[in-house]
């Protein structure tokens, strides 16, 4: 066969989504297009979409799982609204994800599974095939089952096998869709399957055989090319957030010279940090699977009292089980990092949806006046950073401190351009010195008002501290009035202190005008995005966005004295937008909220900050 | 058994005065706990660890008031996690000879679920679990070791729930070392503090306390002068169970478990009489001893069952050293550049 010409077209970025049955192994599929990409030398952001059962009902719209990347040669700030290219292995997943395409975007279909009984148990009336209705698409119909089949006859593989590699057929059309040579996914395939040769054999041929039929096909009329991007020098890997945290607690430890302890019990979408942790005992990491949550925040209040970086992981349910201890660890002024990965609530919610409705009980749910450090990764790349800042600050200012991620942070993955431990930032815990004489548990550092760590199995430091509220300075249980009124200033007075120690609250765009949108966590990407278009416009619009939320950065008023109108955005009901009419009241704030387990797409955005700008 | 040679020793020998807080003791004039504290502040300078590697553990109730009245490191936790913040202790600094204050609120109701875990996980450390069968910091309603029927301010009909024998409870969570000791006998609650000092694993100790205030004399059938021989029987390891004001009753195994059997009655002699082996693997004849309860039985005091079982906090540091050994990842900077990554130039 004669190689076909077509158009290749020149892309700044392009988004992709591989949509299948659970078994489908489309997460797989997805990361290996998107580390190729990489390394490549595209900017990325990823994002896989799974049902919470492990195994829903095969062939169904809730049995589709998901995974999408964004890649480009600009920088990527989101994993993408609406995708260019949509593989969609099943009925189930091509009605569930169509809706995601962009219009005339190429879909790539299984054709052999498209018969009656599927497309009806995936609600069609009709093959969607073949009844117009992706007329307005560029469809590529492929008979990946029959094909992939053909292609193994000769290495005489079982039909199982066969057909789990299906996948790597649709992957190999979309690397001819791309322009990409196949070398990078081989030598994928060669690491991963090192112990199972015959798998590298079959990948590779199936992979082989799907971009051979892309280049002889008709419906491929045009091809993409989306050049590297500009990316700062370094070494780079791709990150999820989840994974982020973890090393960022790690790379806190080792900086620190105190030994990690977590306390935790498993939750989605949490639970990959308790997994990545366990893994790393050679850096000293003792991981604690407790019996439940209070367990696990309670265990690690103890390693915190013998001086250890003490973290305990969840989400949002096991938060609320956490509470009352967060509270021990406020009035006891022991470091605690709590990571909660937000998941959608209340109760049992959407496991593996994204939300951000726990701000309010990450500030306010515990009861007493229990003041603690909330911070918010934005990226999942920044989850490393934040989870190093958290424990940096809980450590050196003896107090927990929230931090708080989402689903699709910690599950997302982004480019990281990897650090070097020692150029972080230095961490210094007030350690108290063996044979103190003026140690006192509760005696304070006059400038950050913080007490000293003083830990058990050191000479000359006996001393007793607990849930009952202590006499200043001295440490012994005591219920004067006044002393308690002092108590509760001085806890509260260290956290609003740390405003000092942080980085103040950058601006994007001009300093005045008509609208400056506010967010804080995952919404960064989608809002930049918005915010920049209207920019390029011409419209006086800026973006601020919240990592730190208690205490705020000290210029946070300065920044909203520069707009006529301020509208504050976030996957909730209006949570961050509540908090500040609380603490700026000399301002009207207003709102964009949704609750629905999704991201926000820009174009949601941009029609409502044009909105805004118009009226008077 | 072997000494925890993970806790350093002190060099100077150390006396009760070394572990006398300068905190007033709150508890009610009478209260069990005043002869508890006492029996610790013996037992500690004799354990002979330095006094900095004590780190006293409680929960909250009147007995969780415990860690204030001793001169060690302390913590005074919330209801019920007394035993999940141990773990944290022991697990993060192994070097400290660990113990837990608790109530038999604090780990039988509200703390159950850690209290049988900790168990399960042979961590190692030693509860003191002050068993007044009664809530006494919240002023006297019933506990899960309230005997039935009982009248107290929230059962003013009797309660109607079957109460929890501690001992039951631990050796079915494969505890590793129970006792049970009686308030009023110090000398007896010292020795058996030193056991389970020396015990590798979870130690726990059930005290009968007396709150005089809200559960007085409930364990009088076992503490009065004119039952306690008839009711108690002191077990010494290695020697026969023997109980009665002249030492004249023995406990038998028949086919149908424990049986009381008089010496000299039916040709019973000594040798018929079962002798105690707290160190037996099997805790099939523990869990009948720590089952017994007067008037039908004596109740078991002193140790019941003390196993050599694998203590978590062990393991923790075992699978580090040999992951230390073996990785290939030995500091962050490796963790970061371990797996696909690329260089941009
Ligand atoms: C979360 C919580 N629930 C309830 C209480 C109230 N409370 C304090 S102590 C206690 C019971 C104490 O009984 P026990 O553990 O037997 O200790 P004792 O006072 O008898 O020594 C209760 C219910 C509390 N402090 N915290
Ligand atoms: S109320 Fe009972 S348990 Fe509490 S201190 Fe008084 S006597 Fe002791
Ligand atoms: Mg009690």
């Amino acid at each position: 066969m004669t190689k076909k010409k077509n158009n290749v077209v020149e892309k700044d970025e392009v988004v992709v989504k591989f949509v299948g049955d659970s078994g489908d192994g489309m997460q797989l599929t997805g990361t290996l297009f998107s580390d190729a990409a990489a390394i490549l030398g595209n900017d990325i952001a990823t994002f896989p979409d799974y049902p919470a059962e492990i195994r829903a009902p095969h062939n169904t719209i809730a049995g589709v799982s998901g995974f999408q990347v964004h890649l480009g040669k600009i920088k990527i700030h989101t994993p993408g609204d609406l995708c260019d290219v949509l593989v969609a292995m099943n009925p189930a997943s091509l009605k569930s994800n169509l809706k995601w395409a962009k219009p005339g975007a190429n879909i790539i279909v299984d054709a052999d599974v498209f018969e009656d009984k599927a497309n009806e148990k995936a609600g069609y009336k009709s093959n969607p095939l073949t009844d117009g209705s992706l007329d307005n698409y560029n469809l590529i119909a492929a008979p990946i089952t029959s094909m992939t089949k053909g292609a193994l006859t000769e290495l005489n593989v079982d039909p199982k096998t066969a057909d789990k590699s299906k996948n790597m057929f649709a992957l190999g059309i979309i690397n001819f869709l791309f322009n990409r040579s196949l070398e990078q996914t081989f030598k994928f395939f060669e690491v991963k399957f090192k112990k199972k040769p015959v798998f590298i054999n079959v990948n590779k041929t199936v992979l082989q055989a799907g971009y051979n039929y892309a280049e002889t096909l008709e419906a491929i009329k045009t091809t993409f090319n989306v050049s590297a991007a500009k990316m700062e020098k370094g070494t780079y890997r791709n990150i999820t957030g989840n994974l982020a945290v973890a090393w960022g607690l790690l790379a806190a430890s080792e900086r620190s010279g105190r030994p990690i302890f977590l306390g935790s019990y498993p939750i989605t979408p949490a639970t990959e940090i308790l997994m990545e942790l366990a893994k790393h005992k050679s850096l000293g990491a003792k991981v604690f699977q407790a019996e439940d949550e209070i367990a696990g925040i309670c265990s690690a209040i103890g390693a915190s009292f013998t001086g250890s970086l003490a973290v305990t992981t969840t989400s949002g349910p096991g938060l609320s089980l956490k509470s009352e201890a967060i509270g021990l660890a406020v009035i006891t002024e022991l470091p605690l990092v709590i990571v909660n990965v937000q998941r959608g609530g209340p109760s049992t919610g959407l496991p593996t949806k994204s939300e951000q409705s726990d701000l309010m009980q990450a500030l306010f749910g515990r009861n007493g006046e229990a003041p603690v450090i909330v911070i918010a990764a934005s990226t999942s790349v920044n989850c490393f950073y934040y989870a190093y800042e958290a424990a940096k600050l809980s450590m050196e200012h003896m107090t927990p401190v929230i931090l708080l991620t989402e689903g699709c942070l910690g599950f997302g993955s982004e480019l990281f351009k990897i650090p070097k431990v020692k150029d972080l930032p230095a961490i210094n815990p007030p350690i108290a010195e063996a044979n103190d004489k003026n140690f006192k548990p509760y005696r304070r550092n006059d400038k950050t008002l913080v007490r000293q760590w003083a830990l058990p199995g050191t000479e000359g430091l006996r001393h007793r501290i607990g849930g009952l509220e202590k006499e200043n300075i001295v440490g012994n249980v005591c219920t004067d009035p006044m002393n308690h009124q002092i108590m509760t200033d001085l806890r509260a007075e260290k956290v609003e202190k740390i405003a000092d120690f942080i980085p103040n609250q950058e601006l994007f765009g001009e300093k005045e005008g008509d609208l400056l949108v506010v967010g804080w966590g995952s919404t960064h990407g989608a809002i930049f995005s918005a915010v920049d278009e209207l920019q390029k416009q011409g419209k006086k619009i800026s973006q601020t966005h919240f990592n730190y939320i208690m205490p705020f950065p000290k210029n946070t008023d300065k920044i909203f004295k520069g707009f006529k109108k301020i509208i504050v955005c976030e996957l909730n009901s209006g949570q961050l937008v509540n908090y500040l009419r609380m603490k700026f009241p000399q301002y009207q704030f207003t709102q964009y909220n949704k609750v629905q387990g999704l991201p926000f797409v820009v174009s949601e955005l941009k029609e409502k900050f044009n909105q805004i700008l118009k009226e008077k | 058994m072997d000494e925890n040679l993970t806790v350093e020793r002190s060099r100077v020998p150390l006396t009760k005065e070394d572990f006398v807080s300068d905190q007033m003791v709150k508890w009610c004039p009478g209260c069990g706990g005043h002869a508890i504290l006492s029996s610790v502040a013996n037992v500690f300078p004799k354990i002979g660890y330095k006094k900095e590697n004590f780190c006293v553990v409680s929960g909250i109730g009147c007995s969780s008031r415990f860690p204030y009245y001793v001169n060690t490191y302390g913590f005074h936790g919330i209801h019920g996690r007394a035993n999940a913040i141990a773990t944290g202790v022991k697990i993060a600094n192994p070097h400290l000879s660990v113990w837990i204050a608790t109530g038999d609120g604090d780990s039988m109701a509200i703390g159950g679920n850690h209290f049988i875990h900790i168990i399960r996980r042979n961590v190692d450390l030693n509860i003191l679990l002050f068993n007044n069968q009664i809530y006494g910091l919240t002023k006297g309603q019933y506990s899960p070791t309230t005997p039935m029927g009982s009248i107290t301010k929230t059962s003013p009909q009797g309660t109607i729930e079957h109460p929890f024998n501690p001992g039951e409870l631990v050796l079915g969570a494969q505890g590793t070392f129970f006792a049970r000791v009686v308030d009023n006998n110090i000398k007896m609650m010292t020795d058996v503090m030193f056991e389970a000092a020396r015990h590798d694993g979870t130690s726990v100790i059930e005290i009968l306390e007396n709150c005089v205030i809200f559960a007085d004399k409930t364990h009088e059938l076992i503490t009065s002068k004119d039952l306690r021989d008839d009711h108690q029987l002191h077990l010494k390891n290695g020697e026969p169970m023997l109980f009665g004001k002249n030492k004249e009753k023995g406990i038998r195994l028949a086919t149908a478990g424990l049986e009381i059997v008089k010496i000299g009655e039916n040709g019973i002699t000594e040798n018929d009489i079962l002798v105690h082996d707290q160190y037996s693997q099997d805790p099939g004849i523990h869990l009948m001893l720590a089952k017994m309860q007067p008037p039908a039985f004596p109740i078991a005091l002193g140790v019941i069952r003390s196993a050599m079982f694998p203590t978590y906090d062990d393991m923790v540091e075992e699978q580090i050293l040999n992951a230390k050994k073996s990785a290939t990842i030995k500091s962050v900077d490796d963790l970061l550049n371990s797996g696909d990554t690329w260089e941009i130039k």
